[in-house]
């Protein structure tokens, strides 16, 4: 029998998977004062005092164990950003354009990526300042941030 | 070092192959790898499988092929996997080789990209508290790298479209390729954007395929095979999780894995030593900033190389003769589909797109998001 003539049978299937994952007690911390204060707080290394966004509960760099928190303005620079074209409507939060940007707090030495709103496009660029807008409705997740906004007044380090 | 490449096949890179599942290509590599290597299923002495079980839908995929590579043959043989890039399923079988343990090892790979959903699985590669949610993939943070590698080196899109003309073109001398074209910077540059800056025509496609190569050590390669291809040096290194803690621009893992592998190989001026590179180019930007970071040239002089010619197929240093991962990409499958193109050109049996006295080969992998981690491999004959 000649097998390359055969008609092709594909199955399309689709796997769902349910996960209770633990965020842990640093990004508890961190997603908790999101949601109750609408406060960014970033962990400073013990050891080496570099401070990371996302908090990490012991350092990846200096391998030391303890990180304390600090609390951050919230507002920072942008550092790089990108506009998303195409469409995931599995993924993505939003309908496009989807710009995802990161951004260096101020006082933190990591940037934190996220979205981008409220942006005219013409005058999107790297070094403007951005400040966070906060969901009305917070559960203690990333998205309790909706996104980074242009944010005019400019806040001294740990202010 | 002792480690020899006897046998490599590939099976060609398609947008979809559904006339054969991925056991049944994982076979078809195995079985030619092995002819080309003059030996049979007998003589392995132990196998390493390359998967990945998001791209497969199953978990444990490695045992999705243990029949198809021959790990139940006879009483059943010694194997072990590796989940990531083909270069480290041929790095973790060099290893073994190294060992003593083993005389002959056989490494497959194979991923169907068609089969899934690419964006959802290279989201799912981001962790899930601070990046997955906010819906980024491969192409979304590769877009975020080449940004800032290029306003940190001036490298405009049409330096980077210098780079997909090349390969694609030179895909049309490879029979394996996925996709060969012939482009023009216009094309490029006027493809459909998907994120800034990156374009159609600067994306690698995701393609179907398998690949296997057998490895053996001095003893068996001496008396085994046809002439063997020998693996000199090796480096591998890894870089921080968060994209935020990232320099983008920078690729410091690559710099240290290129230095280590040169080390072993005793190669002291790379551009001279070396004749041919294979490195993954998944988006055209990578090109340019991979070169700088192995030491072909200073940071921001890739561009320099690919607009004079130097990495065409008649310039000094051919980079990618195969069309590279931007014509092809198997995912898993691409990293050693690299190191088969260079044991291909020192053999001298890379057909329409063989570089000349190709003696020393640099084969190139990554993984995870914006090349979390490099492998870097020196052949030679």
């Amino acid at each position: 029998m000649a097998r390359d003539q055969e008609e092709a049978i594909v199955y399309k299937g689709r796997i769902r998977m349910p996960y209770n994952w633990a965020v842990g007690e640093t990004g508890s911390f961190f997603l908790n004062k999101i949601k109750d204060d609408c406060q960014i707080w970033a962990t400073k290394c013990s050891e080496c005092e570099k401070v990371l966004l996302p908090p990490r509960r012991n350092c990846p760099y200096c391998f030391f164990p303890r990180t304390n928190w600090i609390q951050l303005s919230g507002n920072g620079v942008l550092t790089n950003y990108t506009k998303v074209h195409y469409h995931e409507p599995a993924l993505h939060p939003q309908d496009p354009p989807l710009i995802y940007g990161m951004i260096k707090l101020d006082g933190a030495d990591t940037s934190l990526l996220h979205l981008l709103g409220e942006i005219d496009e013409e005058n999107l660029h790297e070094g403007m300042r951005l400040e966070p807008v906060f969901k009305e409705e917070r559960t203690g997740h990333i998205k309790d941030i909706k996104y980074f906004r242009p944010g005019t007044l400019f806040h001294k380090e740990g202010s | 070092m002792d480690v020899a490449i006897l046998g490599v096949a590939q099976t060609k890179y398609d947008g979809k192959k559904e006339d054969y599942n991925y056991a049944e290509l994982v076979y078809e590599v195995t079985t030619q790898a092995l002819e080309d290597a003059g030996m049979t299923i007998d003589e392995i002495d132990n196998i390493v499988t390359v998967s990945n079980d998001f791209w497969d839908g199953r978990t444990i995929s490695c045992m999705g092929v243990q029949d198809a590579c021959g790990a139940a043959y006879g009483e059943g043989k010694n194997v072990s996997t590796v989940e990531g890039d083909g270069t480290f399923g041929i790095l973790y079988g060099a290893m073994r080789t190294l060992s003593g343990s083993y005389s002959t090892t056989l490494v497959v790979s194979h991923s169907k990209g068609s089969e899934g959903n690419s964006r959802m699985i290279t989201n799912a590669m981001f962790d899930y508290i601070y990046q997955r949610p906010l819906g980024l993939d491969a192409i979304s943070s590769s877009a975020l790298q080449a940004r800032e590698y290029m306003n940190r080196y001036g490298v405009t899109e049409e330096d980077c479209a210098y780079v997909s003309v090349k390969n694609r073109k030179q895909a049309m001398q490879n029979p394996y390729a996925h996709l060969g074209m012939d482009l023009s910077i216009d094309d490029v540059l006027n493809s459909r954007p998907l994120a800034d800056p990156i374009k159609l025509h600067d994306a690698s496609p995701v393609s179907d395929g398998a690949a296997a190569v057998v490895l053996g050590n001095r003893v068996v390669a001496n008396k085994k095979g046809r002439k063997p291809v020998w693996l000199k040096g090796i480096g591998y290194c890894s870089d921080a999780h968060f994209l935020g803690d990232r320099c983008l621009a920078e690729a410091p893992a690559l710099q240290k894995a290129s230095h280590k592998a040169y080390e072993m190989a005793d190669i002291n001026n790379p551009t001279e030593d070396i004749d041919v590179v294979e490195l993954y180019d998944a988006f055209s930007y990578m090109e340019l900033m991979w070169l700088e970071e192995m030491g072909f040239c200073s940071k921001g002089d890739g561009k320099k190389l690919t607009r004079r010619g130097v990495t065409a197929m008649d310039g000094e240093l051919p980079v990618n003769p195969s069309g590279g991962v931007i014509s092809s990409h198997a995912v898993l499958v691409a990293g050693m589909a690299r190191v088969i193109e260079c044991a291909l050109q020192i053999r001298g049996e890379a057909e329409g797109r063989q570089v000349k006295h190709a003696k020393t080969a640099l084969a190139h992998g990554i993984n995870g998001p914006c090349a979390q981690s490099h492998c870097v491999m020196v052949l030679s004959e």
